[in-house]
């Protein structure tokens, strides 16, 4: 019953303009990355850096609006003989794989043609692990939030967040602390960050430390690469599960 | 049929169920008035899954209405607004609610499918409808698979007259055949023509519930109109005079 709502909320995303757009948006900006540098590998890092900035942001917005967009929608399915949870499982997977199917285009494509490496192709499947979790976390703050504008300045604030503030957070923390051992703490401050874990993930295939934050490189220190990987997928598919049962344990609850 | 035992809901300090006990049985067509706020949207969304009362029991035939979602196979629902996704055409809109309720009615009624000629505008996607289409959409959905108690909010409004007309032949129709029929409507002329029953809900109770016929018989009044009105101002006079010690 679940992927038979699937097909039709996938489907009604991505016959819309946005989708069309973002999908514009990343194949011309891929298409550009890959040729000024000449190099794929500074493609791939500039790519890296670009989809770690817009992928989350997207999932959010879009997928908080589209709960609101949808809620006259969302109340009469509730409405129908239907689980609560097939329900609002259905829209996160079906805006998901939407997203997904935008970001397989957008940049899988110009990836395959011009660096289908393992880097390249982590990069593809973290971006799309990327898209799952926003999109989670922002079905997350729009069942919490009362209306449209706090649900969407909320999913904003998770953005901020992750992008921007955590980064400098880890930092000062660390910076704090540098009279202690620090491996337990910073690994789990890379933990509590999906964006990134994504990138440590990208930049260990590349085994290119420089560029992967203090944290990033303790952590192929103390794990190594393949633990680290392991690691690191183990701890995002968390991020994906978790606020995904939280959506759903207050979407049953909720008044609608 | 559809019993309501000490019904409460809050939502903070408001109480917009009050410990509502009220059976409605099948074939009634029963009108829900009250002023604003005064717990008919509340009322209509526990019987529709879509509100968990904090107190009381809601049953169907003495199943409880808060539990299993199956049990909602026997309830049809024209939303007061309906909105549907952008992109979807009328048919696949159609197609969809098919395949939700596949398997869970012996019967379906495309009485108003026909009547209103949806055939016309399945390719259309939904954004491009006017108003007063959607309405018709959203009429044909609640009726399509022959529910035993049908819930329509506001069904007139944005409705043309015509429609209007078709719309409430259809309810006159399933109430005669048994059905269980919720509405309400700020036109009370159309409630007159189509309710057996009124229930009038103020600060979430029910002030009275009563076959409509026997209203106006009391009153002397033939219009429902001028009989909510009166009571209306009656019991705004009561509660003035409550107030002044």
């Amino acid at each position: 019953m679940m992927l038979r709502i699937v097909k039709y909320v996938c489907g009604d995303i991505l016959r819309g303009k946005i989708v069309f757009g973002y999908t514009a948006f990343l194949l011309l900006a891929s298409f550009g990355l890959f040729n000024l540098g000449g190099d794929p590998t500074k493609g791939l890092i500039g790519l890296l850096s670009l989809v770690l900035f817009v992928v989350p942001l997207v999932s959010l917005v879009f997928a908080t609006a589209h709960f609101y967009n949808s809620y006259e929608f969302i109340e009469l399915l509730a409405a129908q003989p239907l689980h609560r949870t097939t329900l609002l499982l259905a829209q996160i997977i079906g805006v998901s794989l939407a997203l997904s199917a935008s970001l397989l285009l957008g940049i899988g494509l110009p990836i395959l043609l011009y660096a289908h490496s393992t880097t390249g192709l982590t990069l593809v499947a973290v971006s799309l692990v990327l898209t799952f979790v926003f999109t989670a976390l922002a079905f997350l703050a729009a069942v919490l939030a009362r209306d449209k504008a706090r649900g969407i300045g909320t999913a904003l604030l998770v953005w901020f967040y992750f992008a921007l503030l955590h980064n400098g957070l880890t930092l000062y923390v660390l910076f704090l602390l540098e009279d202690y051992p620090l491996e337990g703490v910073s690994l789990s401050l890379l933990a509590l960050n999906p964006i990134d874990l994504a990138r440590v993930l990208v930049l260990l295939q590349m085994d290119v430390s420089a560029l992967m934050g203090y944290t990033g490189a303790m952590m192929q220190n103390l794990l190594g690469t393949g633990t680290g990987i392991a690691f690191a997928t183990a701890v995002l598919t968390g991020w994906i599960a978790i606020p995904i049962a939280s959506a759903v344990w207050i979407f049953r609850r909720k008044d609608l | 049929m559809l019993d309501a035992k000490n019904l409460t809901k809050s939502y903070g300090r408001l109480r917009a169920l009050d410990a509502l006990t009220a059976t409605l049985r099948q074939g009634q067509a029963i009108a829900l008035i009250g002023p604003n706020g005064a717990g008919k949207t509340t009322f209509i969304k526990c019987v529709l899954g879509l509100v968990r009362p904090d107190a009381g029991e809601l049953t169907l035939d003495g199943a409880s209405l808060l539990g299993d979602p199956a049990l909602r196979s026997r309830i049809g629902y024209m939303p007061q607004i309906g909105r549907f996704p952008d992109h979807l055409r009328v048919g696949q809109l159609f197609d969809l609610m098919r395949e939700i309720r596949r398997g869970t009615h012996t019967r379906t009624d495309d009485d108003l499918y026909k009547a209103f000629q949806i055939d016309r505008i399945a390719h259309q996607t939904t954004r491009t409808l006017s108003g007063g289409t959607r309405q018709k959409v959203s009429a044909c959905l609640a009726f399509l698979f022959d529910p035993d108690v049908l819930v329509l909010d506001e069904p007139t409004a944005g409705l043309d007259p015509v429609s209007v007309e078709v719309l409430k032949e259809k309810v006159r129709a399933e109430r005669a055949r048994g059905k269980l029929i919720l509405l309400t409507s700020h036109i009370l002329s159309d409630l007159d023509e189509i309710a057996t029953d009124v229930l009038y809900l103020i600060d979430g109770k029910a002030q009275f519930y009563r076959p409509i016929g026997e209203l106006k018989s009391q009153s002397g009044e033939t219009r429902l109109g001028r009989i909510i009105a009166k009571i209306m101002r009656n019991s705004t006079t009561t509660t003035l005079e409550e107030k002044t010690p």
